[in-house]
């Protein structure tokens, strides 16, 4: 159930004051707690903190998504980390001034231990978000994960069909999703259906929207795949088509009018079809950090693809340690990497010069321009990988193409 | 659309009031909204009890150099914002 990916990439994560105007207006006569500004200033440290903790679980999973966002390598049962272990990583990350964790995995519930993990998390003082397919769960351990202090439950669909859902996902596992709808609406937690979105299932956006409408979620989630590891294996049958790109668009800002104060829409858009890259993680080292089923810290899902990084493990170091003095996290912190023409460009600051983990699949230099950008001098590459997909005859066909689907670790 | 005067704003599930290195943060799924001087003193009156319109009155008395009606205008504003980021239910 790794799916974050897709979401985390286009990193949004708000963590200023939105109360600009209010600030402003009220700015002469003095708040009353301008002592709490005051203190973060003076406590800002060069390196920023990180602000979330994403906790990959366990590589193991029910489901067989062709897009699934864990390395084409993954760790089996027996190097997972303990309980004792995570939960030092928790009180660790709160320490460093991490507000909130992600659970995902694999699927994190195929961890017999997960109630306790959360209850962990919770009391370290973090925000505890849970990316699951479902599968495992059933009403009692949804009461006890709640209990324990669960926020938010992101539940992933693959589709608004049945056909399409299990297809994607290489089983059976749509019906399921249902049932855990239903005992959601008993429970106070808060609820995003998330769904991963691709040529296949891009012209269902309407009835996911109206299965969502039906539930008692407040957020959705459109999270176009993002393609790194299975994904990239199988981006041929996955990339939409820009007709289909164009009118998602068009549907989805008019339902973000309608469904306003009811329910929130997010949606990311396929890189390839972006003029400029997403600020890949919220910035290298800057907002998340990840921590994978063996307790390897990496500042983005797929950094173990980028030849000569080594990673440090939880195991040996503290979080703090490792999020400011590992050379993994430094690598491509701040701009002294960036080559021509990120060094000079006006937009650095926002996008970071994209994504490290595409300019080493695209341009075979993890250093180089995110090729998906418009003045990178590899834009080309993706532009001809964007003429196939919307010239060949394949590009609408429904006949199913031969997935490679992600399987089970031991 | 802003909000109504008699309704009474509470958080919605999956939101509440956190703090790290003593600064208030309003923690909401996958994100997180810093608080301070204004904006806390309304997100603390989305309790269920506070109408929209006390919520307006008390702060028109703790910012009273500020000019009433922008106080109101802001504050509207600011609930519109949240209600829109789904961090609000309002009970009629």
């Amino acid at each position: 159930m790794a799916i974050l990916l897709f979401c985390k990439r286009n990193v949004l994560w708000i963590s200023s004051c939105s109360a600009g105007i209010l600030e402003a207006s009220f700015r002469f006569c003095g708040g009353p707690d301008r002592i709490g500004m005051t203190f973060l200033l003076t406590m800002t440290p060069t390196i920023p903190n990180p602000l979330a903790l994403i906790a990959e679980l366990t590589h193991r999973c029910p489901l067989h998504c062709v897009y699934c966002s864990n390395p084409l390598e993954l760790q089996s049962r027996t190097n997972e980390l303990s309980t004792e272990v995570w939960s030092r990583v928790f009180k660790e990350a709160a320490e460093a001034g991490v507000l909130q964790a992600n659970f995902t995995g694999g699927e994190p519930l195929a961890r017999l231990d997960i109630v306790d993990l959360v209850r962990a998390a919770r009391s370290a003082g973090l925000y505890i978000n849970l990316i699951t397919s479902g599968l495992p769960l059933d009403e009692t351990k949804l009461a006890a994960l709640v209990e324990a202090g669960l926020d938010h439950i992101q539940l992933s669909f693959q589709g608004a069909r049945e056909e399409t859902a299990n297809e994607i996902s290489g089983t059976k596992s749509h019906a399921q999703k249902l049932r855990v709808l239903e005992w959601l609406r008993r429970h106070r937690v808060a609820v995003t259906l998330n769904f991963v979105i691709h040529r296949r299932n891009i012209d269902q956006l309407e009835e996911m929207l109206a299965l969502t409408e039906s539930s008692c979620a407040t957020r959705i989630e459109f999270a176009n795949v993002q393609y790194y590891g299975w994904a990239f294996a199988n981006r041929e049958n996955l990339l939409p088509t820009r007709t289909q790109l164009n009118h998602s668009v068009e549907l989805l800002k008019r339902e973000q009018e309608r469904l306003r104060g009811k329910i929130r829409i997010e949606f990311v858009v396929p890189d390839y079809y972006a003029k400029y890259p997403k600020p890949c993680m919220g910035g290298w080292g800057r907002k998340l950090m990840l921590i994978t089923p063996s307790g390897d810290a990496l500042p983005c899902h797929a950094a173990q693809v980028i030849p000569g990084l080594s990673f440090q493990n939880v195991k040996d170091r503290s979080l703090r340690e490792i999020w400011e003095q590992s050379a993994a996290f430094q690598k491509f912190r701040g701009e002294d990497w960036m080559q021509q023409p990120c060094k000079t460009c006006d937009r650095r600051e926002q996008d970071f010069g994209g994504c490290r983990c595409q300019a080493l699949l695209l341009a075979g230099d993890a250093a180089a321009t995110d090729p998906v950008c418009s003045l990178a001098p590899l834009r080309p590459k993706v532009d001809g990988i964007l003429a196939a997909i919307n010239t060949a005859p394949s590009a609408q066909n429904f006949v199913q193409p031969s997935w490679l689907y992600r399987p089970n670790p031991a | 659309m802003p909000p109504e005067l008699n309704s009474r704003p509470h958080l919605a599930p999956g939101c509440r009031l956190g703090e790290s290195n003593q600064q208030r943060m309003l923690l909401m799924p996958e994100r997180a909204l810093r608080l301070n001087g204004p904006s806390l003193e309304i997100v603390e009156r989305c309790d269920g009890h506070h109408t929209v319109q006390q919520i307006i009155l008390d702060l028109q008395k703790i910012y009273s150099k500020a000019g009433p009606q922008k106080v109101e205008q802001d504050i509207l504003g600011y609930l519109a914002l949240l209600q829109k980021e789904r961090a609000l239910d309002f009970e009629l």
